[in-house]
């Protein structure tokens, strides 16, 4: 008990100092840039809670969770085949590597060119961007399993669906859901960039427009707004994982004792 | 169960890797029978075949020339009829599965109702002593018991031949002395035909009705030795009775020879 509070303690105080460091230098560093943090939890209270959370918020994590969802499940089936046909990843893997080099925020400005400004631009750039991270790790994942588990499945004459669910996905888990929390990452950065460049909704559009009219409280609002969502997002993530994952954890704790 | 009926035939087999110069052979025109019921040991020197052997067995590989018949038909697959335990069982079995649905898996397609699938599961698991354990997952058990999940994932199969490539080479001495025990009573209780490859002579001749030496790498049949030693065997009486250190005596003399 006094151990587990010793490590809960141990990562709580730098947060804790962190902010509270914040509170007292702009409390009364009268810097315009760098409003006083108690008005900047202030104008956080009075626009995300709830003024602008169903006009705002739930539109920007919907097209969030819709495009990194889309990734997911496409990436991971791709992968899969990828991995599985090997006449299709000669053909498609150089492809792949480049379009993955191109950052996806670049691919922005073409995607409003073609889709527009609406969701369906945003959940598409969102999905684009995030596949590739998920696509790569499935492949090597599912490439990389282990010889003896096949031989036992071509003996005990699995089919090939009990191959692939029982066999290759669950194997490649570990390293698909590595490929799924980079993907989500840049699902995150793509939906704030996507409402930046492309939107007057969504809480990336209302905090430039806050910036670009020196409305400096209103926009550290939104970049604490980020802030937070980007950690709860993560730790939901965290949760998903350790959850499927949860023989791979045990498994590995297991060989270290 | 007429214990000369011939259950596998391995008929002047030939397995080599590789073309031209590179090529690299691993058996040379090896023949022998397994009867059915019957429980074999191949043994032979280091760097023989014997996995490769064993590959070729299970239909994993396919022979170079010659063939592998299963109640004379040629093996040109993984037939259904044949279950396969190999040393590895920490890489053999599913960590992500618990130790039933391991067992499990391979039933799924067997046309099995639930009942009838679920009775074997059960009785597969009492077989080996785990019943209390159905809802473990593998890496929370001993080696020796991960061992005999593996057995029981086979047994529950129904095979006409176990096949076993060194499934206790891993394992501590009195774990394997208890597997050994287990496969005597696994053979006695399912009437199964039992092939097993190990490098531990001792063990050949304790378990086994013949062991079948192998010569050095190409391999081939270097001879085969009836072991006629009383049935129910026993660690220590067995393993002291004149005739068996004979035998061992033989069968070492046999792969030191070729090696």
């Amino acid at each position: 008990m006094t151990r587990r509070l010793t490590l809960v303690a141990l990562e709580l105080w730098l947060p804790v100092v962190a902010v509270l460091a914040w509170w007292l230098w702009s409390a009364t560093a009268a810097e315009a840039f760098f409003p006083p943090l108690r008005e900047i939890l202030e104008r956080f209270r009075e626009m995300w809670l709830f003024d602008k959370f169903v006009s705002d918020v739930v539109p920007s994590l919907r097209n969030m969770a819709i495009g990194f969802g889309l990734a997911s499940i496409l990436g991971i089936a791709i992968g899969m085949v990828l991995a599985r046909v090997r006449l299709l990843r000669e053909a498609f893997e150089p492809l792949m590597h480049f379009v993955r080099a191109t950052p996806g925020v670049a691919l922005v400005p073409i995607f409003i060119l073609i889709l527009g400004f609406g969701s369906s631009m945003k959940i598409s750039i969102i999905a684009t961007a995030a596949i590739f991270p998920t696509i790569i790790a499935t492949m090597d994942g599912v490439r990389s399993a282990d010889p003896v588990l096949l031989d036992i499945s071509r003996a005990y004459q699995l089919s090939r669906r009990q191959r692939v669910t029982k066999v290759l996905l669950p194997s490649a888990g570990p390293q698909i859901f590595a490929g799924l929390q980079v993907s989500l990452q840049v699902a995150f950065v793509v939906m704030i960039a996507s409402e930046m460049l492309g939107s007057t909704q969504g809480i990336g559009a209302l905090t430039l427009l806050a910036q670009q009219s020196f409305a400096v409280t209103d926009m550290w609002s939104g970049i604490v707004l980020l802030g937070l969502l980007g950690y709860l997002v993560n730790l939901l993530f965290l949760l998903v994982r350790s959850r499927v994952l949860h023989w791979y954890d045990g498994a590995r704790k297991a060989a270290k004792e | 169960m007429s214990e000369r009926q011939v259950r596998l035939s391995i008929d002047g087999l030939h397995k080599g890797y590789g073309v031209g110069a590179a090529r690299k052979e691993v058996i040379s025109d090896l023949t022998f029978d397994v009867h059915a019921g019957e429980f074999v040991c191949i043994v032979g020197p280091s760097g023989a075949g014997k996995t490769t052997l064993l590959k070729c067995l299970t239909g994993l590989h396919p022979a170079s020339a010659g063939a592998v018949r299963l109640d004379s038909k040629v093996v040109d697959g993984p037939p259904r009829q044949m279950a396969l335990v190999l040393q590895e069982y920490t890489r053999s079995l599913m960590p992500w599965l618990t130790v039933e649905k391991n067992v499990r898996l391979p039933l799924a397609n067997l046309k099995l109702s639930k009942a009838e699938r679920e009775q074997r599961i059960t009785d597969a698991l009492r077989e080996v002593g785990l019943s209390d354990v159905r809802t473990s997952y593998p890496w929370q058990l001993s080696g020796g018991m991960q061992q005999r999940v593996a057995i029981a994932r086979a047994l529950a199969y129904r095979p006409e031949v176990l096949v076993m490539d060194e499934p206790f080479a891993s394992v501590d001495a009195q774990t394997r002395a208890d597997l050994e025990d287990l496969m005597l009573k696994v053979r006695q209780d399912f009437g199964i035909t039992i092939v097993l490859v190990t490098h531990d002579i001792d063990e050949a001749v304790y378990l086994s009705d013949r062991v079948v030496v192998l010569t050095k790498g190409p391999c081939t049949v270097d001879e085969i030795i009836p072991v006629e030693l009383p049935f129910p065997r026993d660690q220590i009486e067995t393993k002291s009775d004149p005739r068996f250190v004979d035998l061992r005596a033989r069968v070492f003399s046999r792969i030191k020879a070729s090696a």
